[in-house]
C-alpha cells in the first residue's frame, strides 16, 4: 500500500497541478473511486472464476445424477448455466450488489443473513485485538529503535519473527491449555458461559456493547473473560508487525539531522525520542495499523475455530468443510471487501494527513 | 587458504566464473557476521538434511500404529510420545519435514517464475501491458491471500496438490511487484541499451540481462514468504483440506492432537514447534540474505 502512495501521488500532483485545489481533489476523489471499483470488480471476478472451477456440477446437484436428460437441460437453462460466460458474470454482480448470496446448505438460511448474524462477533474480537496490539507493540518497537542492538532490541525482533512463524491455530490451542485449562485464568471456548447464551438480545451483535445497553454487568464481565484469549492471541500477531514497522520508522527518524539537533541542544532523550521522532511516524503507522487490522479479519478464521467463536471465520471453515460453496464465496467476498475498504480508508487517511502527500 | 581467498576478493577477476565466485564470497562471508542469519541458515540446513534422510534419522515408522501405545508421553523410547493410534510422533515429525519442504519448493518453483515473468513483462513494456499485468497483480495484492487459498482449495477439493496450486495461486503477485520495481531500475541503463543496439530481441534482452539481474532480491523476498506459505499450508492442513491423512503433515498432526490438547498435550505441541522453527529459520536467513543482497529495501515488510 505505502508503495502504492509513492508511485501515483508525484504523477497526480504533477497532472493536476495547474489546475484549482478544488478541481484537484475532484480528480484524486474520482481516481480513488474508479480504483476501488476496479478492485471489487476484480474481487468478484476472482470469486465467479473461483465458483466456475468447481468440478461438482450445480446442476447435478439439484436434479440428481438419475434424472433423464430433458430435465438437466431444463434446469441448467433455468440456472442461467447456458448463456455465455459474461452475461452470467454480469447476472452474478447483480445478484451480489443487491445483496443475493445465494442460500447456504450448512445452515438453509441466506448467506448475507448469516453473514450479518456472524460477522459483528469476528469485528468485536479483532478491534481488541488491535487494540492490544497497538499498545503493545508501538512502545516495544520504539525501544527497540532507542536501544538499537542492545539485547532489548534483539529480543523484541525476535518476537517480532515469531509473529510471522507461530501459526495462529497453535497459538490459540496452546493459550487454551495452559491460559484456561491449567491456570484457569480466563474463560473456555465460546463468547459467553453456555448459561448466559442469548440473554442478552443483540441490538448491535457486539456483545459488550450488548451488555452494556442492557445494563447487565455479569454478562459484560463474562464476555470480556471469554474475550480476552482469543482476542491476545490475535493481537500478538498484529503487536509483532507493529512493532517491527515502528521499530523502522523510527530507525528512519531517528538518523535524521534534526534528531541530532535536538541532543545537542540539550534536549532530554525520552523527549527526543517521544515529542521529536515519534510524532512525525504517526502518521505512517495509521497505515501500517489499518493493514494490520484488515490482516487480524483474516487471521481470525484460525482462532475462531480453535475457540469455538460463532464469527465468520468460524462460518467459513464449516462451510468449507462441507463444500457449501455459497457460504464460502459469501464469506470470501465480505472478508474480501471489508479488507479492501480498510486498506483503501487507511490509504485515504494517509493522504489526508501527510502535508506532503494532500 | 590465503591464496584461494586472495583469488575469491580479486578486484579484477579475470573471468565471469571468478567473479561468480568472488560474489558468492562476499555474500557468504556477510552472512556469516550476522548471527541470525547463521543461525537461520542452521535450521534450513536441518531442515533439508532431515528430509533427505528422514527414514535414518527416524526412530519408528510414521505410519504404523501400535494401538497398545496410544498417547504414551516423550520418554526414551519415543522421544516427543506416540499419538491416538500409538504412532511415534518424532518419527512423524521428521518425516514431516519432507512434506513441508516439497511444499515451499513446489510453491516457490510455480509460483516465483511465474511473478517473475509478468514482473519483467510489465515493467520492460510498459504502457497498456504494464497497466493491465499490474492492475491484476495490485487486485490480487489487495485481496487477503489465506482466505483467497481457502477459496480455491475448496473449489479445487481438499488435497495437498491443491493446496500447492492455491498457495501459487496467491503468492505470485508479491513477486511480480518486485521484479517490476527491479526491471525499471535496469530497463534505461546504458548496458541494456547497448545489448538493444547489438540487435538481441526483447526476448533475448529479457531472458539474457534483466531477469538475472532480478535474481538477488527476488531470492530475498522468496525466502521472506517462505514461512508464510508454511503457516498457510500448515493451516490448510489444520482445517483438513491440506494434506490428507495419514501423511504426517505438521499441521494436519496439530489438528488430531486439538481433542487431546489438555491431557496428552504432546500430541499437539509437538508438531507446532517444527512449524514454529522452520518458519523462524527463514525468516532469520531472510533477514540476513536481504540485509546482504538488498540492503536499501531496509525493514519494509
Amino acid at each position: 500500500m505505502a508503495n502504492n502512495n509513492t508511485t501515483t501521488a508525484p504523477a497526480q500532483t504533477r497532472r493536476a497541478g495547474a489546475q484549482s485545489p478544488g478541481r484537484r481533489r475532484l480528480f484524486s476523489l474520482l481516481g480513488f473511486l474508479v480504483t476501488l471499483g476496479v478492485t471489487f470488480i476484480g474481487l468478484l471476478a476472482i470469486t465467479f472464476f473461483i465458483g466456475r472451477i468447481v468440478p461438482i456440477d450445480p446442476v447435478l446437484a439439484v436434479v440428481g445424477d438419475r434424472a433423464p436428460v430433458a430435465v438437466y437441460e431444463r434446469v441448467r437453462e433455468e440456472m442461467g448455466l447456458d448463456r455465455p460466460l459474461a452475461a452470467q458474470f454480469v447476472s452474478y454482480v447483480g445478484d451480489v450488489v443487491t445483496g443475493n448470496f445465494g442460500t447456504a446448505v450448512s445452515t438453509g438460511k441466506p448467506v448475507i443473513e448469516d453473514l450479518a448474524r456472524v460477522f459483528p462477533a469476528t469485528l468485536e474480537m479483532a478491534t481488541l485485538g488491535i487494540i492490544l496490539g497497538v499498545l503493545i507493540g508501538v512502545p516495544l518497537g520504539v525501544i527497540a529503535a532507542s536501544r538499537r542492538g542492545s539485547w532489548l532490541d534483539q529480543g523484541i525482533r525476535v518476537v517480532g519473527l515469531l509473529g510471522y512463524s507461530v501459526p495462529a491455530f497453535w497459538l490459540g490451542l496452546v493459550g487454551l491449555a495452559v491460559f484456561y485449562a491449567k491456570l484457569k485464568w480466563v474463560g473456555g471456548p465460546g463468547r459467553v458461559d453456555i448459561f448466559y447464551d442469548g440473554v442478552v438480545t443483540p441490538i448491535t451483535g457486539l456483545i459488550l456493547v450488548d451488555s452494556i445497553i442492557a445494563g447487565d454487568w455479569e454478562i459484560f464481565r463474562n464476555a470480556v473473560w471469554h474475550l480476552i484469549l482469543p482476542a491476545s492471541c490475535l493481537g500478538f500477531f498484529s503487536l509483532a508487525y507493529i512493532a517491527r514497522m515502528t521499530r523502522s520508522f523510527m530507525l528512519d527518524q531517528l538518523s535524521q539531522e534534526y534528531v541530532t539537533t535536538a541532543r545537542v541542544k540539550g534536549v532530554p532523550e525520552r523527549l527526543v525520542i517521544w515529542r521529536h521522532a515519534f510524532r512525525p511516524i504517526r502518521v505512517p503507522l495509521i497505515t501500517v495499523i489499518g493493514l494490520s487490522y484488515a490482516g487480524l479479519l483474516e487471521g481470525s478464521v484460525m482462532i475462531e475455530t480453535i475457540f469455538s467463536w460463532p464469527g465468520i471465520g468460524n462460518y467459513l471453515t464449516v462451510a468449507l468443510l462441507n463444500a457449501d460453496m455459497a457460504a464460502v464465496l459469501g464469506s470470501t467476498l465480505v472478508i474480501g471487501a471489508v479488507f479492501i475498504g480498510i486498506n483503501k480508508i487507511s490509504d485515504v487517511l494517509y493522504r489526508m494527513l501527510d502535508p506532503r502527500a494532500r | 587458504m590465503t591464496t584461494l581467498r586472495d583469488w575469491l576478493i580479486d578486484d579484477s577477476p579475470a573471468s565471469p566464473m571468478q567473479a561468480r565466485l568472488g560474489r558468492f564470497y562476499r555474500i557468504f562471508g556477510a552472512l556469516m557476521h550476522n548471527p541470525l542469519a547463521v543461525v537461520g541458515a542452521i535450521i534450513i540446513l536441518v531442515l533439508v538434511l532431515t528430509a533427505l534422510f528422514a527414514p535414518w534419522i527416524a526412530t519408528h515408522d510414521p505410519l504404523r500404529q501400535a494401538l497398545g501405545e496410544r498417547l504414551l508421553p516423550p520418554s526414551a523410547a519415543h522421544w516427543m510420545g506416540t499419538d491416538e493410534l500409538g504412532r511415534d510422533i518424532w518419527s512423524r515429525v521428521v518425516y514431516g519435514a519432507r512434506i513441508t519442504l516439497a511444499i515451499v519448493t513446489l510453491v516457490a518453483v510455480l509460483a516465483a517464475p511465474a511473478g517473475l515473468v509478468i514482473g519483467v513483462a510489465a515493467g520492460y513494456f510498459g504502457g497498456w501491458v504494464d497497466r493491465i499485468l499490474m492492475g491484476i497483480t495490485d487486485i490480487f495484492l489487495s485481496l487477503p491471500k489465506l482466505i483467497l487459498a481457502l477459496a480455491f482449495v475448496a473449489a479445487l477439493g481438499p488435497g495437498i496438490e491443491n493446496a500447492i496450486i492455491a498457495i501459487a495461486i496467491t503468492s505470485w503477485p508479491g513477486y511480480a511487484r518486485v521484479a517490476r520495481a527491479e526491471t525499471l531500475t535496469f530497463k534505461n541503463s546504458e548496458f541494456i541499451s547497448a545489448v538493444r543496439l547489438l540487435g538481441a530481441s526483447s526476448l533475448r534482452v529479457n531472458l539474457g540481462h534483466v531477469l538475472p539481474l532480478c535474481t538477488s532480491s527476488m531470492i530475498v523476498r522468496v525466502t521472506l514468504d517462505m514461512a508464510g506459505i508454511i503457516l498457510t499450508a500448515a493451516g490448510l492442513g489444520f482445517i483438513g483440506l491440506g494434506a490428507q491423512p495419514p501423511l504426517p503433515e505438521w499441521g494436519a498432526m496439530i489438528s488430531r492432537g486439538r481433542s487431546f490438547i489438555l491431557d496428552q498435550w504432546w500430541v499437539a505441541t509437538m508438531p507446532g514447534f517444527a512449524i514454529i522453527l522452520v518458519s523462524l529459520g527463514f525468516c532469520f536467513l531472510g533477514d540476513g540474505l536481504r540485509d546482504v543482497l538488498d540492503p536499501k529495501s531496509g525493514e519494509q515488510r
